[in-house]
C-alpha cells in the first residue's frame, strides 16, 4: 500500500470577483522510500499541493472534494489539532530558503531537542544524543561543535543540511521538499539532492519533491507528475515521462529546457497552451540604424578592474577593512558577439556588469567603449554618449520596472532623458517598440503589475531599446523565469545579437543557457578570470580544474526526450 | 503566466468605475467602521468649511450678543430673553453651537496645514537622507533622534514661545494661528522622515531605480519621480494619523493658553474657556467642545486605522 495517496483534489482558493481552482482533481500516490516529483510552472499549483497535505493552505483556500490518505488513514479534512499532532511528526517540510525556516535566535542543538521532545518525548540527553548523530548523518563536519552554534554561523548549503536533519529528526514518513535546492549554486545543490536521494532510501521515507527545475527532476525523482494550470497533465516513472513524453505540454516543456550537450540555434516554438507571442525582429531591423560592426579592434576593452566593498567601517583609514569582489579582471569583447561571465554567486559576475554599466564606480582599472575611456565618470560628454549606446537587462523582471508608472512612461523615458525626439515621435516610437516586442501598442496604457513575468521582461527589453543601443548587458535576463518563457526571451536576444549586430556581455550562472547564447566564455571565481575560451571549447575541453568541476556538476539532461530538436541543432 | 494579451473587454470602464471596482473601494465599502468614521470626518469638515452659513449667530460679532443670554442651558428658553440655543451659551451669551462650528474651522484648518508642513519637510528629508546616505543621512537622521527625545509639546510650546518673543505686540494675535501650524510642524516631521527613510532604502535597492541610474537620471528625478511614488503609502497611512494627534495638539496648546488666542478660539479654546464653568453647574459649555473633538480625532484615527490595513498587502 502506498505511503500516501492523493486521491481527485481540487483546492480552491475563493475570492471576491471570482472561484480560482489552485489544484484541479489531482491524483498522485508516494511508496516508501521513493522520491516523486512534482514539476510544473510557476502557478501550476505544485505548492498548493505540498501545502495542501501538510495542512498549511492559507485563508481562503480549501480543499473542495478529494481526499488524502496517510499509510491509510484520512488526513484531508481532519481537524486543527489533530493536523498539528501529524505535521512535524508523520509529515515534514524542506522549504526554500534555509534561513528563514530555521530560527535566528536558537542554536541548532536547540532547535533539534525541541523538536525531538515535542514528538517523540524522552530525555534531553536522549534528544540531544539523537540530534548530534543526525548532524553527523547530513554530513555536517565536526558535529560536536556545530551542534551549538547559530543558523547564521552555518553556509547557505550547511544550513539546508540542517533544515534536513531538522525534518528527519522525528523519523517521518513523508518529507515534502518545495523546492530544497533552487536557493544554492549548482555545486551545493548537488549534494543536498544526492543527500535526500540517499537518505530517503535509507530510511524507507516518502518524498514529494516540488521543484520547476527539469534538471532536478532527470537527476534525482523515481517517478514524476506534470502539472500545467492545477492540472495533473502526465505522470509516469521518471525515464519513462522524460524520455517519451506523451502530452503536448510535457513535450514542449522537455524541448525549451537548455540542453549542455546540444547547441540550438533557436529553442523550439511552444505550442501548447497559444503561448507564443511574436517577436517583430525583421521589423525592428528595418528601423535600425545600419552598423557595420568592425570587428578589427574590440568594441570594450577592459583592463584589470577591480572592486572593494567596504565590509568594517572605520574612523581611521586603518581601521577599515574591504571585500575585493572583483581582482584585477581584463577582457575584451568584439563587436556583433556576444560574451558570457559565469560562475557561482559570490563570484564578482554581477559587479563586473555593474561596474561596465556605470552603476558602481570602479576602484582600480579601466573600461573603454569604442576607443573612448568610460570608467572615469566625471567626463559628462563621454558618459552621455556612453549611456546612450549601453543599456541593460535586469534579473527580476519584478524588480526592474517601476510599479507605479505606466508602460509607455517606462519605455520613452530615456528618449525623453536624452532628448532624442519630440513629443509625437516618442509616442510612435514607444507603440512601434511594444507592437515589437509582441506586446501590442495597447500595452502602454497599463501598469505593470498587470503583466506576467515574461511579459515584463519583453518590457524591459523594450526599454532597453529605446535608445537603440550598440551594447547590451543582460544580467541573469532569465534565471526568474519559467523554462518555456525563458526560451522565449532566450530567442528573443540571439534575434537581436543576429539581426540587429548587438554586442552583448551576458551574465549567468546556468552552463547550459550559456552554451546556447555565447561566442565566448569566462569563468570568474572569487572575483578572478580564471579562464577565457570560445564556448565550444570550454565545453569539450576546459582548461582549468575550477571550469571541470563546474561542468562535472552540471545536470547532463541525456535522459531528455530530444523530439523537435534536430532541426534546430547547429 | 499566460503569455497571451487578455482580449481587451467589451466596453472601457471609466476612471471612477475603475476605482469603485477596485480592492480598495472594495474594502472601504465592507468596513462599517470606515464608512461611518469617513462620514463623520465628511460631516465635520462641510460644516467647518460652511460654518458662516450654518451658525445661527456669528458668535464673534459682539453686536449680535446679548449679555442677558448668558448661562442658558441647552434647550430651554433663557429666564430673561425667552430665546433657544439648541447646545446653551457660555457665560458671554455666545451660542455654544456656533461657537463649535467656529472652533472646528480654526482647529482644521490648523491641523490640515500642520500635518502638510510636517509631510513636505519629513518627506524631503527622509527621501535625501535615504538617497544620499552618508554624512548627510546621519546629520538628518541625528537632528531627528534628538528631537525625538523631546516630548511634542515641549518642542512646539518651545517655538510658540521663541515666536511669540520676536514677533512685534501688535501682529501677535494675527501670526498666532501661523505660528502654531508651524510649532506642530516641526515637532512632527521626524516620524515622516523616518518612515520615508527606511521605505525609500528598499526602493532604492530595487533595479528600477538602477534602470533609471543606467538611462543617465539624475539623483533628484530618481529620487521624486521614481522612489517617491512607490514609499507614498505608508505616509498617507502616518498623514492621517498624525492629523488626530495635530489636532489634539492644538486642542492641548490652546487649552494650555498658548496656542488659538480667545479672538479666534479653536476646540482647545473652547474647552478652556468651558473648564472654568464645570464645577458651578455650567457643564454644556465644556460638555460639548469637547465631545466634538473626540467625535473629530476618533473618526479620524478610525480612518488611519482603516487605511493602514487596506493599503498593506501583507493583511490583504
Amino acid at each position: 500500500m502506498s505511503l500516501l495517496t492523493i486521491q481527485d483534489l481540487t483546492v480552491e482558493f475563493p475570492t471576491r470577483r471570482q472561484l480560482f481552482t489552485a489544484v484541479d482533481h489531482a491524483s498522485l500516490s508516494v511508496e516508501p522510500g521513493e522520491i516523486h516529483g512534482l514539476v510544473g510552472e510557476s502557478g501550476a499549483g505544485k505548492s498548493t499541493i505540498g501545502a495542501a497535505v501538510m495542512g498549511l493552505l492559507e485563508r481562503p483556500g480549501r480543499i473542495a472534494s478529494g481526499q488524502i490518505k496517510l499509510g491509510g488513514d484520512q488526513i484531508s479534512g481532519i481537524d486543527a489539532e489533530a493536523m498539528r499532532g501529524l505535521r512535524g511528526k508523520k509529515i515534514s517540510m524542506i522549504f526554500q530558503d534555509p534561513l528563514t525556516s530555521l530560527n535566528p535566535l536558537f542554536t541548532v542543538r536547540e532547535q533539534l531537542v525541541e523538536t525531538i521532545q515535542a514528538h517523540l518525548g524522552g530525555s534531553e540527553a536522549e534528544a540531544g544524543k539523537r540530534a548530534r548523530d543526525l548532524i553527523d548523518r547530513v554530513g555536517i563536519p565536526d558535529p560536536d561543535t556545530r551542534l551549538d552554534q547559530y543558523p547564521h554561523q552555518f553556509s547557505g548549503g550547511m544550513r539546508q543540511r540542517v533544515v534536513i536533519a531538522l525534518a528527519l529528526c522525528t523519523e517521518p514518513d513523508v518529507i515534502i521538499a518545495d523546492e530544497p535546492t533552487t536557493a544554492l549554486d549548482v555545486s551545493v545543490q548537488a549534494q543536498i539532492l544526492g543527500l535526500i536521494k540517499e537518505l530517503a532510501q535509507e530510511r524507507q521515507v516518502g518524498v514529494i519533491l516540488i521543484t520547476h527545475d527539469m534538471g532536478v527532476i532527470a537527476d534525482t525523482t523515481d517517478r514524476v507528475t506534470v502539472m500545467y494550470a492545477g492540472k495533473v497533465v502526465e505522470s509516469g516513472t521518471t525515464a519513462q515521462v522524460m524520455g517519451q513524453p506523451q502530452h503536448e505540454y510535457t513535450k514542449s516543456l522537455i524541448a525549451a529546457v537548455p540542453r549542455p550537450t546540444l547547441k540550438l540555434h533557436r529553442f523550439p516554438q511552444i505550442s501548447y497552451g497559444g503561448r507564443e507571442t511574436r517577436f517583430a525582429i525583421e521589423d525592428m531591423a528595418r528601423h535600425w540604424p545600419k552598423v557595420d560592426n568592425d570587428t578589427s579592434k574590440p568594441v570594450l576593452e577592459i583592463r584589470n578592474l577591480t572592486k572593494k566593498f567596504l565590509q568594517r567601517r572605520g574612523l581611521l583609514p586603518w581601521d577599515r577593512t574591504y571585500f575585493t569582489a572583483v581582482d584585477e579582471v581584463s577582457f575584451d569583447i568584439q563587436a556583433g558577439e556576444v560574451f558570457g561571465v559565469v560562475g557561482e554567486s559570490g563570484s564578482g559576475k554581477s559587479t563586473v556588469a555593474r561596474m561596465i554599466a556605470g552603476l558602481y564606480p570602479v576602484d582600480g582599472g579601466t573600461i573603454d567603449f569604442q576607443g573612448k575611456r568610460v570608467s572615469d565618470l566625471r567626463n559628462r560628454a563621454v558618459q552621455d554618449e556612453y549611456r546612450k549606446n549601453i543599456q541593460m537587462i535586469f534579473q527580476d523582471p519584478y524588480s526592474s520596472l517601476n510599479p507605479r508608472m505606466r508602460v509607455d512612461e517606462i519605455v520613452a523615458e530615456p528618449i525623453r532623458h536624452h532628448r532624442l525626439m519630440d513629443r509625437a515621435d516618442i509616442k510612435r516610437r514607444v507603440d512601434e517598440l511594444l507592437d515589437q516586442v509582441g506586446l501590442g501598442h495597447e500595452a502602454g496604457l497599463k501598469y505593470p503589475h498587470e503583466f506576467s513575468g515574461g511579459q515584463r521582461q519583453r518590457i524591459s527589453i523594450a526599454r532597453a531599446l529605446a535608445t537603440q543601443p550598440r551594447f547590451l548587458i543582460c544580467d541573469e535576463p532569465t534565471s526568474a523565469l519559467d523554462v518555456s518563457i525563458q526560451a522565449q526571451i532566450l530567442n528573443i536576444l540571439k534575434d537581436l545579437q543576429e539581426h540587429l549586430g548587438l554586442t552583448m556581455l551576458f551574465i549567468s550562472h546556468d552552463l547550459p543557457v550559456v552554451r546556447q547564447m555565447c561566442d565566448r566564455v569566462a569563468v570568474m571565481k572569487q572575483g578572478q578570470i580564471v579562464e577565457v575560451q570560445e564556448t565550444s571549447d570550454l565545453f569539450s575541453n576546459p582548461q582549468t580544474e575550477y571550469t571541470q568541476e563546474l561542468l562535472r556538476l552540471m545536470p547532463q539532461l541525456d535522459d531528455l526526450s530530444t523530439d523537435g530538436l534536430g532541426m534546430e541543432a547547429e | 503566466m499566460t503569455e497571451t494579451m487578455e482580449t481587451p473587454k467589451a466596453a472601457p470602464k471609466s476612471r471612477m468605475a475603475k476605482f469603485w471596482d477596485s480592492d480598495f473601494a472594495w474594502s472601504f465599502r465592507h468596513s462599517p467602521v470606515a464608512v461611518i468614521a469617513s462620514l463623520v470626518v465628511v460631516v465635520l469638515l462641510l460644516v467647518a468649511v460652511f460654518a458662516p452659513l450654518i451658525a445661527p449667530h456669528n458668535p464673534f460679532d459682539p453686536a449680535t450678543l446679548n449679555l442677558m443670554n448668558g448661562f442658558t442651558p441647552p434647550g430651554t428658553p433663557n429666564a430673561f430673553t425667552q430665546e433657544t440655543f439648541l447646545l446653551g451659551t457660555d457665560d458671554q451669551g455666545r451660542d455654544v453651537f456656533s461657537t463649535i462650528l467656529y472652533g472646528l474651522r480654526i482647529s482644521l484648518f490648523v491641523g490640515v496645514s500642520a500635518v502638510l508642513l510636517a509631510l513636505i519637510i519629513g518627506v524631503i528629508l527622509g527621501l535625501v537622507a535615504a538617497y544620499f546616505g552618508g554624512w548627510i543621512e546621519t546629520l538628518i537622521m541625528r537632528i531627528a533622534d534628538v528631537q525625538l527625545t523631546f516630548p511634542a509639546i515641549l518642542v512646539a510650546m518651545l517655538i510658540f514661545g521663541i515666536a511669540k518673543g520676536i514677533t512685534p505686540p501688535e501682529y501677535r494675535n494675527e501670526m498666532a494661528i501661523y505660528v502654531l501650524i508651524i510649532a506642530i510642524a516641526l515637532s512632527d516631521w521626524v516620524q515622516f522622515a523616518r518612515v520615508v527613510r527606511g521605505a525609500a532604502l528598499v526602493e532604492k535597492n530595487k533595479e528600477y531605480v538602477q534602470a533609471a541610474r543606467l538611462i543617465g537620471r539624475g539623483s533628484f528625478p530618481i529620487m521624486f519621480r521614481h522612489i517617491l511614488p512607490n514609499v507614498l503609502s505608508p505616509v498617507l497611512v502616518i498623514a492621517t494619523i498624525s492629523l488626530a494627534l495635530a489636532i489634539i495638539a492644538e486642542a492641548t496648546l490652546s487649552f494650555l493658553g498658548v496656542g488659538a488666542p480667545p479672538t479666534q478660539p479653536s476646540l482647545g479654546t473652547l474647552i478652556r474657556i468651558g473648564q472654568g464653568f464645570l464645577f458651578s453647574g455650567e457643564w454644556w459649555i465644556l460638555f460639548f467642545p469637547a465631545c466634538t473633538l473626540l467625535a473629530l480625532a476618533l473618526s479620524v484615527n478610525l480612518l488611519g486605522d482603516w487605511l493602514r490595513d487596506a493599503l498593506n498587502p501583507k493583511l490583504r
